[in-house]
């Protein structure tokens, strides 16, 4: 058991940590959509220059080829020095992987480099309307018509396809087919006839996903990722990345959300005191500062055998439920803390740190329902984890 | 970075396992819940034979010289099954030993105690006052070169097995008397906690010979409780684990309305939550062992967090399992309520959640303190 860096792991620290110190851009764009994509596309350019974008990604295709402990080195100092997000966040952790995985020679060709220069930028059309936790329900049809497939359906909540030119489409190529064997996973081109993005206004008033309606767009057979049919693995693969990439950076966001809310108790005066000594806000704070640590250690844990085995395993799904719990509840306590300051948001000039925590307490809302709800991951560690019988 | 049982862990893991399961099925525990000491001395030559007295103690000291990593990894396995023994007990007494004790009084005491030849129990709290941490009121009162101990000692385990008590008294110090010295009446106490004995302990003038109080003060003990800490909060775990199985196993073959209960989701994600504390607890508890051994500095926050998360988990996860059970898990018949009450037992002591909670905050709010780093 050895819970420090080795010499050579320490080194890869200390490299990425000069180098995003030495390029960070600053904060992000606080207002505007646009600005933030310009912002992060630059960013992530000066990334690809030096080599860091896609570092998980094999050398031949253009990435790192690092380690697992080194990604998870690299996403962590990234977060912990607060740098801004890459533009093609799902391009970089999910469309390449994917590509690299089910893809032909002919389509890494094709589609590989432009994600790593942020000039193609992706999204993820999985759900629908009436498909979101039982995805394998999905209705998008996609009908073969000599060398093209014709598309007709609606994706929603999709993250980025206003900005997008690459779209992960999953559809349903035989009807008759069980569900999970009658679906097809696409590359789809959002500037086709018949393809057209809405943004959708989220809580925090933000426009971040969109409706997309798809009618009679026609994709070329090319564009077919893995076997006809065959949708529901790669579609797994996709989804397999998400939650892998994902655990470090969130692990380090959560350290420094954590030293923020310490300095928020700190500052904050309350029943003739601070914050920081109300025996209830510091037992919230201790047990967030615990379950964190816990976060933090079952994520090496899992590395460690993951490094062992190769594969992630389902467990997987315990840091996710834990970090998006996590997040909400130390959003929460920072609202508590503000006390009667508590509503006044973002703009507002007597808003408590600018109305940072504000933002977080509504944005972190998703956290339990993005990427898999926490009940469904529930249901994953139920049956998968501990081999309970599958609910019906 | 490795962040496993090494395979020597593995090893002590395998055989303590192996050995607790075959020595302590229900009904021996069962007997032993009934029978006067809680234990019984053939098991403890057994243990002495493993070399488990000492497992964690130095080895110029009759000790096997390993870590609080394996020391976790005995009491987690100790925890799991629920194995009735002065074991825990008397590896505090040996720990205070070899961190407050002179070269003369662990060659006389220490050595053996780690061979399992004499048994030692740490006697801590004062009857009557909070039983705070560090606090004790009981005077060590000055008489010719020695001292005069007078007072009742409450919650102390295992005190009519023991073969001496370390005493510990207002300045800081802990002293060495032998159980059966004159003015010393052991009495039992009722606990809730039928798998761990605990005693009140009365001095009525008892004299200790300066050889036998420890030069070590505060400074040395606090070392000893942060891993004290970490053992009771490995054995908690055990005892998370354990009742996590029987529940999730429950769970696959109780049928109710014609399908197994575990397919229930109020059930089956009753059993996920117990998974995420029982896992929460086991990365505490291994972050603060391997703290201890290669870290010592951040031992304190590190022990405090795990104290306090398997304190929680070490009784929530059993109660967790005992609805998942239903009626018959409220009966005395089912195993449960003994973990349910060992894990309870557990929290209060050295330190309850909160109390390590407080100590948390104190050092994340301190801007010296930075636990979480990625
Ligand atoms: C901010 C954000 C960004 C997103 N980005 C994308 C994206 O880029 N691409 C994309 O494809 N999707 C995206 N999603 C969609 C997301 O994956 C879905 O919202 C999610 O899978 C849940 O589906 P749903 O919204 O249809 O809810 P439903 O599946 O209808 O669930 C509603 C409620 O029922 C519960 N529930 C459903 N089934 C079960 C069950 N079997 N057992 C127990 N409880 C159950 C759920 O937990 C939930 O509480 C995004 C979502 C959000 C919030």
């Amino acid at each position: 058991m050895d819970l420090t860096l080795s010499p050579s792991e320490q080194q890869f620290r200390e490299e990425v940590r000069g180098w995003i110190e030495a390029n960070h851009p600053g904060p992000e764009p606080e207002a505007g959509l646009e600005e933030v994509m310009a912002f992060r596309r630059e960013w992530q350019q000066k990334m690809h220059a030096a080599g860091w974008a896609g570092i998980s990604w094999p050398k031949e295709y253009g990435g790192r080829g690092a380690t697992m402990i080194e990604q998870a080195i690299f996403v962590g100092e990234a977060s912990r020095l607060e740098a801004p997000s890459p533009a093609n966040v799902l391009g970089l952790a999910m469309g390449g992987p994917v590509v690299i995985a089910h893809g032909t020679d002919a389509q890494k060709q094709r589609y590989l480099e432009p994600i790593l220069t942020a000039e193609e930028i992706w999204c993820q059309g999985f759900s629908e309307p009436e498909s979101g936790s039982d995805l394998a329900s999905l209705k998008t049809r996609a009908v073969k018509d000599g060398d093209e497939w014709v598309v007709t359906g609606q994706k929603v909540w999709t993250t980025f396809a206003q900005y997008a030119k690459w779209c992960m489409l999953v559809a349903r190529t035989d009807p008759d087919a069980p569900k999970h064997k009658g679906l097809t996973y696409f590359l789809m081109d959002m500037e086709l006839e018949g393809v057209e993005a809405k943004p959708l206004v989220q809580i925090t008033g933000e426009g971040e996903f969109n409706e997309v309606f798809i009618e009679e767009a026609r994709i070329p057979d090319e564009n077919v990722i893995g076997e006809v049919g065959g949708g529901w693995s790669v579609a797994i693969t996709t989804l397999m990345n998400e939650r892998a990439g994902l655990a470090f950076g969130a692990i380090a966001q959560v350290a420094n959300g954590l030293k923020r809310l310490g300095a928020l108790a700190a500052e904050t005066r309350t029943n003739g005191g601070t914050a920081a000594e109300d025996p209830v806000i510091r037992q919230r704070l201790a047990q967030l500062y615990i379950e964190a640590e816990t976060m933090r250690l079952n994520a090496y844990r899992g590395l460690t055998k993951t490094m062992q085995s190769g594969i992630p395993g389902p467990e997987g799904s315990l840091g996710k439920w834990q970090w998006a719990d996590i997040n909400q509840r130390m959003a929460e306590l920072a609202l508590d803390i503000e006390g009667a300051y508590a509503p006044l948001a973002r703009g507002d000039e007597h808003a408590i740190a600018g109305g940072a925590w504000q933002y977080s307490f509504l944005r972190s809302r998703a956290n339990s329902i993005e990427g898999g709800t926490t009940d469904i991951l529930k249901n994953i560690i139920a049956e998968r984890v501990l081999g309970l019988p599958k609910m019906r | 970075m490795y962040f496993d049982l090494t395979d020597e862990q593995q090893a002590i893991k395998a055989t303590a396992h192996e050995f607790l399961a075959a020595r302590y099925k229900s009904e021996r525990i069962r007997e032993l819940a009934e029978s006067e000491h809680g234990f019984e001395q053939s098991d403890w030559e057994e243990m002495a034979g493993l070399g488990w007295q000492g497992l964690a103690l130095p080895e110029e000291w009759s000790g096997q010289g390993l870590g609080i990593v394996e020391l976790a990894v005995l009491f987690e396995e100790m925890g799991y099954a629920l194995a009735p023994s002065p074991l825990f007990s008397n590896t505090i007494a040996g720990l205070a030993l070899a961190h407050g004790g002179s070269d003369d009084q662990c060659e006389r005491f220490l050595r053996p105690l780690a061979e399992g030849k004499l048994r030692g129990t740490p006697a801590l709290w004062d009857a009557g006052s909070p039983a705070t941490i560090g606090e004790f009121t009981m005077e060590a009162r000055a008489d010719g070169d020695g001292v005069v101990l007078d007072g009742e000692k409450v919650l102390v385990m295992d005190a009519a097995a023991a073969d001496f008590l370390l005493v510990a008294t207002a300045d800081g110090h802990r002293h060495v008397v032998e159980s059966g010295a004159p003015g010393v009446t052991v009495a039992p106490a009722t606990s809730i906690d039928l798998t761990r004995r605990l005693y009140s302990v009365r001095f009525e003038g008892v004299r200790v010979a300066p050889e036998n109080s420890l030069p070590g003060s505060d400074d040395e003990y606090f070392p000893v409780f942060h891993r004290v800490c970490v053992a009771l909060a490995a054995e908690s775990t055990g005892i998370a684990q354990r009742t996590m199985e029987m529940a999730v196993e429950y769970a696959k073959d109780r049928q109710q309305f014609g399908r197994p209960i575990g397919s229930y989701q109020a059930v089956s994600h009753r059993c996920a939550q117990m998974l995420l504390e029982t896992e929460n607890a086991r990365s505490a508890v291994y972050g603060a062992a391997w703290a201890a051994d290669a870290e010592p500095e951040s031992l304190p926050t590190a022990a405090s967090m795990a104290k306090a998360y398997a304190s929680d988990a070490g009784w929530r996860v059993p109660d967790a399992s005992l609805q998942v059970h239903g009626g018959i898990g409220f009966t005395w018949e089912h195993d449960l309520h003994f973990f349910l009450k060992r894990g309870k037992a557990n929290a209060a002591m050295f330190g309850d959640a909160k109390w390590h909670r407080e100590r948390v905050a104190d050092a994340v709010l301190s801007a010296a303190g930075e636990p979480v780093s990625a």
